[in-house]
């Protein structure tokens, strides 16, 4: 039993029969669309505030930005794209009409597929000691379904501790552990459905390759030919097949990191933690484990939460980063966001190179530093408040002295491969420029900015602490802080400057 | 600098010779001939006579190694669970009865274990009956056990420190309880420490002289006691006595050699551990 619904005629559904109708809908989509992970449903006009958005994806239906307390104005839509689609429905007794509407689909946005993956971990007010220590207080933390998510942070930020509470090796003092909605806190670590990969892999010396992965599932009392078929998948995926019979001592490290990767993955965990996994690796065996790690992981779809205190893994790999400082998160963010958009201090200097700044916000849109008002795209602050300017490196245009409000000295420049780096002595502040074009060391410039190229922070308790290149002296090297210590290892250069 | 080397190792090399190599070749020698210094092989031949004084040492030394690692092995397990400070004080304590002469500890073994002993008298004064231990198998593999136990948990301690706390918690990721990390994963790992606390316990509870000769009393003469006499008792024939050693150090590198092939097999693959 189906009708119609005619375009534009306006309509309520209300509670459970909108959800039904939802429900109806979404599974019409899958048939048709079946092949995309994941679509929104709009029902209502864009401009509507009470439509309905529902997220089809292969094995799940659910409602989005909607309950069932709520009335849902549903309307037939009014896009006319080849993505329309004439659905029919009735009610599951199949007695009372539910009109036909037709509606429109589009790919669901990155935000709103986040928001329709479930979380499968969450950490809700972690508290650990160490000796009287605090290493992390009032955590909270949610991790979502099939995310690559990558704490990040110095050493002794806490990261490791939160990822070895969710393995359950830490108990915390305060705080719950959750797994989907159950509650772990203390469940021992060899109940829980997650797996750890260690920092030194942590491979059993006394069993070969093929013992090792096949550990986890001989105790789970799997069939010897199920392993058998495992252990060689698992092989085959971390390239190690014609391995099986070598001993953990004959194995290099990237080896022995593919094997323990083989081996927690063959326990088909639902959560794969990683401890700076990569860290005892050499650069070019760390790209390459990082490409398969990716990999792997969108092969999988299992939920990686990775450690690391190196900045470019993080970017590189991530879904979401989680930028940790003084057992606390600092900020939340996809990569892009983390770099374009730091919070405070901290996160900006600790991604990537920043010239951090003080400034005066005077009213949204406009902001002063380094002597000079300059437009720019940050608002909300309010009027005349301290605030941090970020201004990247590679953001600043070396221009003419002539054409710019800012002009310097360069006082060193620094070759670094694709770029130079150019120190500039502006009244006595130093800024940092990556620049492809080589500048001689007594050049006068100019320095361009755009309004997209500053960022403007609240002030913190970082402000005016790291690597602000603007109160620069001499001593550039000791100035660093880690994560620059990283990228000038990795790229194989202290800074001599 | 090879030449160096071998200047620097002179005193060694001259130790070892005159009081290891020296000895053995005497050993031998005396094994192949009789009073008068020529060849026979009556004296190996003759060893076939004791066979039951070797199956008792080795009968004895057997038990006494799997009472000393039975015992050893939790101790060395919970001494190794303990924190740094606790560690050292219970190794100490462990070590402490080595500090004192072998001889004194044995004896008095004897005056605890004697008829009218210290143990018997109180079981007296309680009412309950004496019982009968010294000069019994039992109290020689008590005394083998407790003069040799130190040598079990040593090895057995140093091995299982040494395992990383990162492959245990492995273990537990991929879903081993705690007695199943422990049999899976500590067990295989401390086999090189099993091997020689074994080495250490039962190569001297068999050729040991003293203990039975102290608590074992007549009865229960062992290998050690039988080449004791052949070189200082009444019966002296060193000549034997240097038979009845030779059969013993081959017995003994049988035993050894069938060991350390049971640990080879078990680590099959690995072996990287010691």
């Amino acid at each position: 039993m189906s009708l119609r619904l005619h375009l534009k005629k306006v309509m309520l559904l209300t509670g459970s029969v909108a959800i039904k109708a939802a429900r109806f809908l979404c599974q019409s989509f899958q048939a048709v669309y079946g092949s995309a992970k994941y679509y929104t449903v709009l029902c209502g006009r864009q401009s509507d505030k009470n439509r309905v958005g529902l997220c089809v994806n292969n094995t799940d239906t659910q409602l989005i930005f909607a309950n069932e307390q709520s009335q849902y104005a549903v309307i037939g839509c009014c896009a006319c794209t080849r993505s329309r689609k004439r659905v029919h429905m009735t009610d599951n007794t199949g007695k009372q009409k539910i009109p036909s509407l037709l509606i429109r689909v589009r790919h669901a946005t990155a935000k709103e597929k986040h928001s329709l993956k479930n979380t499968i971990i969450s950490l809700k007010d972690i508290t650990v000691s160490y000796d009287g220590e605090q290493v992390l207080g009032g955590f909270n933390l949610k991790i979502h379904d099939g995310e690559f998510v990558t704490l990040l942070g110095p050493s002794g930020c806490g990261k490791t501790t939160a990822l070895r509470t969710i393995a359950g090796f830490i108990k915390p003092d305060a705080g719950d552990v959750f797994f989907y909605d159950k509650n772990i806190t203390s469940l021992p670590p060899h109940k829980r459905e997650v797996n750890t990969i260690f920092q030194k892999y942590a491979l059993f010396p006394h069993l070969n390759v093929y013992n090792n992965i096949a550990f986890g599932m001989r105790l789970k009392g799997c069939s010897e030919k199920k392993i058998k078929e495992t252990v060689h998948r698992m092989l085959a995926m971390v390239d190690m097949t014609g391995y099986a019979h070598r001993g953990i001592g004959q194995l290099s490290g990237g080896q022995q990191q593919r094997v323990a990767i083989a081996r927690a993955l063959a326990n088909e965990p639902k959560v794969l933690l990683l401890d700076e996994p990569l860290g005892a690796l050499d650069l070019k065996l760390r790209k390459d484990m990082q490409a398969e790690m990716k990999k792997i992981q969108q092969q999988t779809g299992i939920t990686f939460v990775f450690v690391t205190h190196d900045q470019e893994e993080a970017l590189s790999m991530s879904d979401t980063v989680v930028v940790m400082d003084k057992g606390m998160i600092q900020q939340i963010g996809t990569p892009t966001d983390i770099y374009n958009e730091p919070e405070n201090a901290f996160v900006a200097d600790f991604i990537g190179e920043s010239n951090i700044l003080d400034g005066m916000m005077l009213e949204d849109y406009s902001v002063k530093f380094a002597g000079h008002i300059f437009h720019c795209l940050d608002g909300g602050f309010g009027s005349n408040t301290p605030v941090d300017v970020v201004i990247r490196p590679e953001d600043i245009k070396v221009v003419e002295p002539e054409s710019s409000l800012i002009t310097g000295e360069v006082t060193a420049v620094t070759f670094k491969g694709v770029h130079y780096e150019i120190i500039v002595d502006v009244a006595g502040f130093k800024w940092m420029i990556q620049s492809t074009e080589c500048r001689e060391t007594g050049d006068r410039i100019g320095l361009s900015l755009t309004p997209n190229d500053i960022h403007v922070m609240a002030k913190s308790e970082y402000s005016g602490t790291f690597g602000d290149y603007s109160t620069f002296s001499d001593e550039m090297g000791e100035d660093k802080n880690a994560s620059s210590e990283a990228l000038a290892e990795e790229e194989g250069s202290a800074d001599e400057v | 600098m090879k030449s160096d080397s071998k200047f620097l190792s002179a005193p060694y090399t001259v130790w070892m010779t005159v009081f290891i190599v020296l000895p053995m070749l005497l050993v031998g020698y005396f094994a192949f001939t009789d009073k008068s210094g020529s060849f026979t092989l009556e004296n190996i031949l003759s060893v076939g006579q004791y066979s039951n004084v070797f199956l008792r040492s080795i009968w004895l030394g057997a038990v006494a190694t799997v009472v000393s690692l039975g015992l050893g092995y939790p101790l060395a397990y919970i001494i190794a669970k303990m924190n740094a400070r606790r560690q050292n004080v219970i190794v100490m304590l462990v070590m402490l009865p080595m500090w004192m002469n072998f001889l004194l500890r044995t004896y008095a073994w004897m005056t605890l274990l004697e008829d009218n002993g210290l143990i018997n008298s109180v079981l007296g004064a309680l009412g309950l009956p004496r019982i009968h231990m010294i000069n019994t198998a039992g109290a020689v593999v008590l005394g083998m056990v407790y003069n040799y136990i130190p040598y079990m948990v040593l090895p057995l301690y140093s091995v299982l420190t040494k395992i990383d706390k990162s492959v245990i918690e492995a273990a537990q990721d991929l879903g081993a309880n705690s007695r199943e990390v422990f049999l899976k994963v500590v067990v295989p790992m401390s086999m090189p420490g099993v091997i020689s606390g074994v080495t250490m316990v039962f190569v001297p509870a068999v050729s040991t002289f003293i203990i039975s000769k102290m608590l074992g009393g007549g009865g229960n003469l062992l290998i050690g006691d039988l080449i004791d006499m052949q070189f200082l008792g009444s019966a002296y024939n060193p000549n034997l006595g240097s038979a009845v050693s030779l059969v013993l150090m081959v017995i003994i590198l049988i035993c050894m050699g069938i060991m350390n092939q049971f640990d080879d097999g078990e680590a099959a693959g690995g072996g990287m551990l010691l």
